[in-house]
């Protein structure tokens, strides 16, 4: 025994220890990588050395070479050996090792769980307290919840050192693993009155940190802090305390009123005791080695920084509650701007922002712009020039008195070196050219010099960031040329060969404004007796354009190929002495206004509409699935009539419709594969959830109300007449959107295209269809629509008795007979007029023209049918011009070319030689009564055929694939309502008669099995209509299921007619 | 505080100390900006940067810089203050505290350390505590090195 360890003492003394390698390190300062790699191979061996003395000593050197920045996680295994070792000796420098080496990620902390806790549990308080002090550098979440209970009884440990490590090692475990707070917490607050302050300080400095992370649940504890903070003389716990309160105070407003007796008190305490002389008499005291006093002098220097900087500090934070006393130490604060250290002037920057005042606005940015020329590195100056703009541009350049001030300023900005915020000059040149008319004119004489001499902003590529600022000088002086001295010089200076060096976008301004320029300069010209001047210029444009139509840019090469093009023919005019200025300037007028970016909350809210009420009732979670979807089409009584379904309300309708879309909205992959179906029917791929989609994104846009369109149209109006009035007194809108699509302007006067706010295109959505209250407005506001539908059911009523009549003497071609559904989704109005026959029945005469027609919902548009006439001319004469034409009514109308009245027909693209037919297809909205007016020129009579167009159910009906697990999904979604017919005596071959639905009805099959097939279709307006179809000998039973009731039983009935007939 | 690095005034890392859990790699990439950052500053400037989104703290004793990143709610100056502090108890602990002290017994320096900061907060603040804990726990690995001596002679 006592052997071996005198041959591992022999084996110690040759081998290196943590000195010998320093000292090796520097000895070695040439080839240090290659001392130290073959020290790595030494430790190498040695670590594989029973004695863990060796071992230790090994771990040691390798920590040190860790910090060196070596790595070194190939020997976790052997640290932990070593922390595993009963001496303190190694333990300790296993720990230590372990606290610098280890990190999350390091797999080998798994396997140190026992031993930390053996050593936690150590009788030599030692032993737990490196355990503790290594634990808190490395803890993860998996040792946090392991340990958390041991460390939690080390908290009432005899030892006031082990209580104190414990108590502070808990703020690692708390943010490892959160869930051991609760039940440690009581024990931490026992520990804020511990008798050793130590342990007090650290109980003070845990609820400290955790009250920073979640304030509030620390209120409760406020008492017991203000008690702590009113005994304690530690300066290290006051400090923690006080930051404690700043968290707590923002929640509980009469603790900032109770602390500031406390507080002062401790301030002037301290003022007269301490911090005044603490710092520089502790620092003082250092030992310096022979330099002491100079040492000092920086020292003392640097404390008068750190006061300066933290005086900085506390003014920003005075500023924003009293401003007004900051504002008397600006002197001072500009003077910070002259210090050397950058921390002190970027904050004194922040303090100048908050200062400025319309007086001393000019002042301040005056010394700013002197320290923009001498500032050294770009950061810096970067960051002064954003601040000059910020400063300036605050609340809308609330202290800018005299713009023509900052015009000026922001050019002799544009100077600097290798800026990179040349777009944010440019911006600002661009708000203020446009917002404030008044500075117009020097703006543009500024910007045509800085056109002018281009070159010194372009001459350096590197700096890419100011030529933006060319973007604006273009623009602005092509959008204001009126204002120009010598729009001709300008024109010639936008039209140099070096602006093809510029950024693309920049070009396409230039190219742009060159022909805005363009425009005045010829109207200029065209004054003049002299023509060959205004034809000198269009031969400059022509010159110089052919630059710019070969650039690489693609927005460039359009707008000059398009611009050359005009300026040719232009030229082509003038050739012919034709006055064209006037024309040209056409093109560019009408002024441009900026739209404030928070004008939409300018339009009032419609009354009666809540933008924040639910449309529909929010769903419930507990909506219960109680329906058993397969079971419907499994029940064979026909006539069986389901109360359960009919007693569910409109409004639990509306609840599930809106839990479904919901769920399918948030459900990318709506369809899902469902066991029973694997049969893929379809070919094309998720079209048919394209609507479902569709349907939630239409809604929103058909919100307002129609009777509310033109109020909005007027109140914008209003605004933007009161906005051009504002305007003119004083800038008061900050614009943003730099305008686009120049190419749409119109002479429309001062009112221009770009002033059309985005709320506009709601209004226009409303207009096209106004006939047709959207789905939401009618669950918004149901008392207006009972009173719509009530007249129209009662006109129509009138009506249907008079038409029945004429209907036996008419003579129909028709094919099928269609009745109108109403399908826009309110079921009460289809209740009314499901069923009546609307259309005029009028007498066609025998040789006259035949139509047939067909009607389909517009795939496009949901408010829209389409009908295919077919016009056959049964006379014997040629028909050389028809028209056909509806009478329109409230809820239908042709859909006729823009600017037609609404009376005209249409007119029908062909002629038609006797015998012959052809097709015809109109979009009609909603439309109810058709008249066609076919005019036989021949025999120059006029004559006129009224028929009528039977608008039923199923005309509505899109038919719409449909998957068969997509299928099931919609029975199952419970908010369909069923019902079912029953056919007798129907003979036609079960393929026959789907053949016969689908055509008639607009169905599609999604499956069939024997003599059993589902089929799927849905209205222009999104009902879904489901159909079951089983034949059993001759008789056919038909299950549908459908989400609207009336639709559902009108389209039954056709059905039960189609097949009636045969 | 998030971290304490200790650095010569040649770049060279003298002790290191993480409170936050983070890859050696990024250890390193910190370490190397924030040295070429505080050394890059001129000895009249402020002890505090901000620098990422921490407050960094630092105070040159004589050739050592002594740098400590804190967040943004701690307090600057009593950062300040725990790194004289330390450097007291290094001054204590070696009598007349130098650079080579450090560098010969970094383990030591780390002993002290971890005695007066635990996870990254003050632990204690009497000086004389944190002396004492050490001068035991020295003890306790002398004792044990002087049995083995025994051992030795026996």
């Amino acid at each position: 025994m006592a052997l071996k360890i005198v041959k591992g003492s022999i084996d110690r003394m040759f081998d290196k220890n943590l000195q010998d390698l320093v000292r090796g390190i520097r000895n070695h300062k040439e080839d240090e990588a290659k001392y130290i790699s073959t020290c790595i191979d030494e430790i190498k061996q040695e670590l594989k050395q029973d004695n863990i003395a060796v071992k230790a000593n090994a771990v040691c050197k390798l920590t040190y070479l860790q910090m060196l920045g070596y790595d070194v996680s190939w020997a976790a295994f052997n640290i932990v050996e070593v922390m595993s070792s009963s001496k303190f000796t190694y333990k300790r420098i296993g720990y230590l090792a372990a606290s610098q080496c280890f990190h999350e990620s390091t797999d080998v902390i798994m396997l140190t769980t026992n031993q930390i806790r053996k050593d936690l549990s150590s009788p030599n308080q030692y032993d737990t307290g490196v355990a503790l002090t290594g634990l808190s550098c490395f803890v993860t979440p998996d040792l946090a919840r392991d340990l958390a209970n041991d460390i939690m009884t080390l908290m009432s440990h005899t030892k006031p050192y082990i209580r104190k490590k414990a108590v502070l090692i808990m703020y690692k475990v708390f943010l490892k693993y959160p869930e051991s707070l609760r039940p440690a917490f009581p024990r931490l607050k026992e520990k804020l009155e511990d008798p050793d302050p130590g342990v007090q300080s650290a109980a003070v400095n845990v609820i400290c940190e955790l009250a920073r992370r979640n304030p509030k649940n620390y209120l409760s504890l406020a008492p017991l802090f203000f008690k702590l903070m009113t005994s304690s003389t530690n300066n290290w716990v006051l400090i923690k305390i006080i930051k404690l309160f700043g968290a707590l105070t923002p929640l509980e407003p009469r603790l900032g009123k109770k602390l500031i007796e406390p507080l002062t008190n401790l301030i002037h305490r301290i003022m007269s005791a301490d911090r005044s002389v603490y710092i520089p008499f502790l620092v003082a005291r250092v030992r310096t080695k022979g330099e002491s006093m100079s040492v000092l002098k920086y020292v003392k220097a640097m404390f008068v920084f750190v006061v300066k900087y933290l005086g900085l500090l506390a003014m920003s934070k005075i500023l924003k509650t009293h401003p007004k006393s900051v504002q008397s130490h600006k002197d001072l604060i500009l003077q910070c701007l002259d210090d050397k250290d950058e921390s002190i002037r970027l904050r004194a920057l922040d303090l100048l922002y908050g200062m400025v005042s319309k007086k001393n606005l000019m002042e301040i940015v005056k010394k700013l712009m002197l320290h923009v020329d001498k500032a050294e590195g770009t950061t810096y100056r970067d960051e002064l020039l954003t601040k000059i703009i910020d400063i300036c541009s605050q609340s809308n350049y609330q202290y800018i008195t005299n713009f023509e001030w900052y015009i000026s300023i922001l050019v002799e900005l544009t100077r600097l070196e290798g800026t990179r915020h040349g777009h944010l000059i440019a911006s600002q040149m661009l708000d203020v050219a446009i917002r404030v008319k008044a500075i117009r004119v020097f703006a543009v004489a500024q910007m045509a010099t800085l056109l002018d001499n281009a070159h010194l902003l372009t001459g350096n590529v590197q700096r890419k960031g100011i030529c933006e600022v060319l973007y604006a000088a273009a623009w602005i002086c092509g959008e204001f040329s009126e204002h120009l001295d010598n729009p001709t010089q300008t024109l010639e200076a936008m039209l140099r060969p070096k602006v093809a060096t510029l950024p693309g976008h920049i070009q396409a301004v230039y190219v742009q404004n060159a022909a805005k320029l363009f425009a005045t300069v010829l109207k200029s010209q065209e004054g003049n007796t002299d023509s060959t001047a205004a034809q000198e210029t269009s031969q400059l444009m022509i010159d110089r354009l052919p630059l710019f139509v070969q650039s690489a840019n693609l927005e460039v090469q359009e707008r000059a190929s398009c611009i050359l093009q005009l300026v040719k023919y232009i030229q082509k005019l003038q050739q012919k002495d034709v006055e064209i200025a006037e024309e040209v300037i056409a093109l560019f007028a009408g002024e441009l206004n900026p739209v404030a970016p928070k004008a939409q909350k300018k339009v009032p809210v419609p009354e009666g509409l809540d933008l924040d009420a639910w449309i529909n009732e929010p769903p419930s979670e507990s909506e219960s699935e109680d329906e058993q979807p397969r079971a419907i089409f499994a029940k064979e009584e026909p006539k069986h009539s389901r109360p359960r379904h009919t007693e569910v309300d409109e409004k639990e309708l509306a609840k599930r419709r809106e839990a479904r879309k919901q769920e399918q909205a948030n459900n990318p992959f709506y369809i899902k594969s469902s066991p029973s179906s694997q049969k893929v029917y379809q070919e094309a791929p998720g079209v048919e959830h394209i609507p479902v989609v569709q349907i939630d994104l239409s809604v929103p846009l058909k919100v307002p109300g129609l009777p509310m369109s033109d109020q909005y149209v007027k109140l914008e109006e209003e605004r933007r007449q009161k906005d051009r009035a504002d305007k003119k007194k004083k800038e008061k809108k900050k614009r943003k959107e730099k305008r686009s699509g120049r190419g749409k302007r119109h002479d429309s006067g001062p009112e221009s295209e770009e002033d059309i706010t985005p709320a506009h295109m709601v209004d226009i959505v409303t207009e096209e269809m106004p006939e047709v209250p959207s789905r939401i407005s009618n669950t918004i506001s149901p008392s207006t629509l009972w009173v719509f539908d009530d007249k129209k059911s009662s006109k129509h009523k009138k009506k249907k008795q008079k038409k029945e009549k004429e209907e036996k003497e008419k003579k129909k071609k028709k094919k099928h007979h269609h009745h109108h559904h109403h399908s826009d989704g309110g079921g009460e109005e289809s209740v009314q007029n499901g069923t009546v026959e609307e259309e005029e029945p009028l007498p066609v005469s025998r040789d006259g023209p035949d139509q047939v027609n067909d009607i389909q919902g517009n795939l496009q548009d949901g408010s829209q049918v389409v009908v295919s006439v077919i016009f056959e001319n049964k006379c014997d004469s040629f028909l050389k011009s028809m028209e056909f034409n509806v009478l329109d009514s409230l809820n239908s109308k042709l859909q006729r070319p823009e600017g037609s009245g609404p009376h005209d027909g249409l007119t029908v693209p062909f002629q038609l030689p006797p015998g012959q037919s052809n097709v015809c297809l109109f979009v009609i909205h909603y439309l109810l009564f058709v008249v066609v007016f076919p005019q036989n020129e021949d025999s120059s009579t006029h004559e006129k055929l009224d028929f009528k167009l039977h608008f039923t159910c199923t005309s509505y009906l899109i038919s719409t694939p449909c998957y068969s697990d997509a299928f099931a999904k919609l029975l199952e979604s419970g908010d369909l309502k069923c019902s079912s017919v029953k056919l007798e005596g129907v003979v036609m071959p079960f393929h026959h008669l789907l053949a016969r639905i689908c055509f008639r009805h607009h169905f599609s099959v999604v499956e069939r099995i024997d003599s059993c097939a589902s089929m799927y279709s849905r209205s222009i307006q999104d009902h879904h209509v489901c159909l079951l179809v089983k034949t059993s000998g001759q008789t056919v039973s038909i299950d549908a299921k459908c989400d609207e009731p009336t639709l559902l039983g009108n389209v039954l009935d056709e059905i039960k007619q189609t097949f009636s007939q045969c | 505080m998030q971290f304490m690095l200790l650095f010569s005034r040649q770049g060279k890392l003298r002790l290191q100390k993480w409170y936050v859990p983070l890859s050696d790699k990024e250890k390193k990439k910190i370490t190397r900006e924030l040295v070429q950052t505080v050394l890059a500053r001129k000895p009249k400037m402020c002890s505090f940067l901000e620098w990422r989104d921490l407050k960094v703290v630092y105070k040159r004793y004589a050739s050592l810089y002594f740098c400590c990143a804190i967040e943004d709610q701690d307090n600057e100056l009593i950062t300040l203050e725990i790194i004289h502090r330390y450097v007291e108890l290094l001054d204590k602990y070696f009598g007349s505290v130098c650079e080579l002290d450090i560098i010969f017994n970094f383990e030591k320096a780390y002993f002290i350390l971890d005695e007066f900061l635990l996870g990254g907060e003050a632990q204690e603040t009497s000086k004389k505590n944190v002396l004492k804990a050490i001068e035991q726990a020295d003890l306790l690995q002398e004792t044990k090195e002087q049995k083995v001596k025994l051992s030795i002679l026996h």
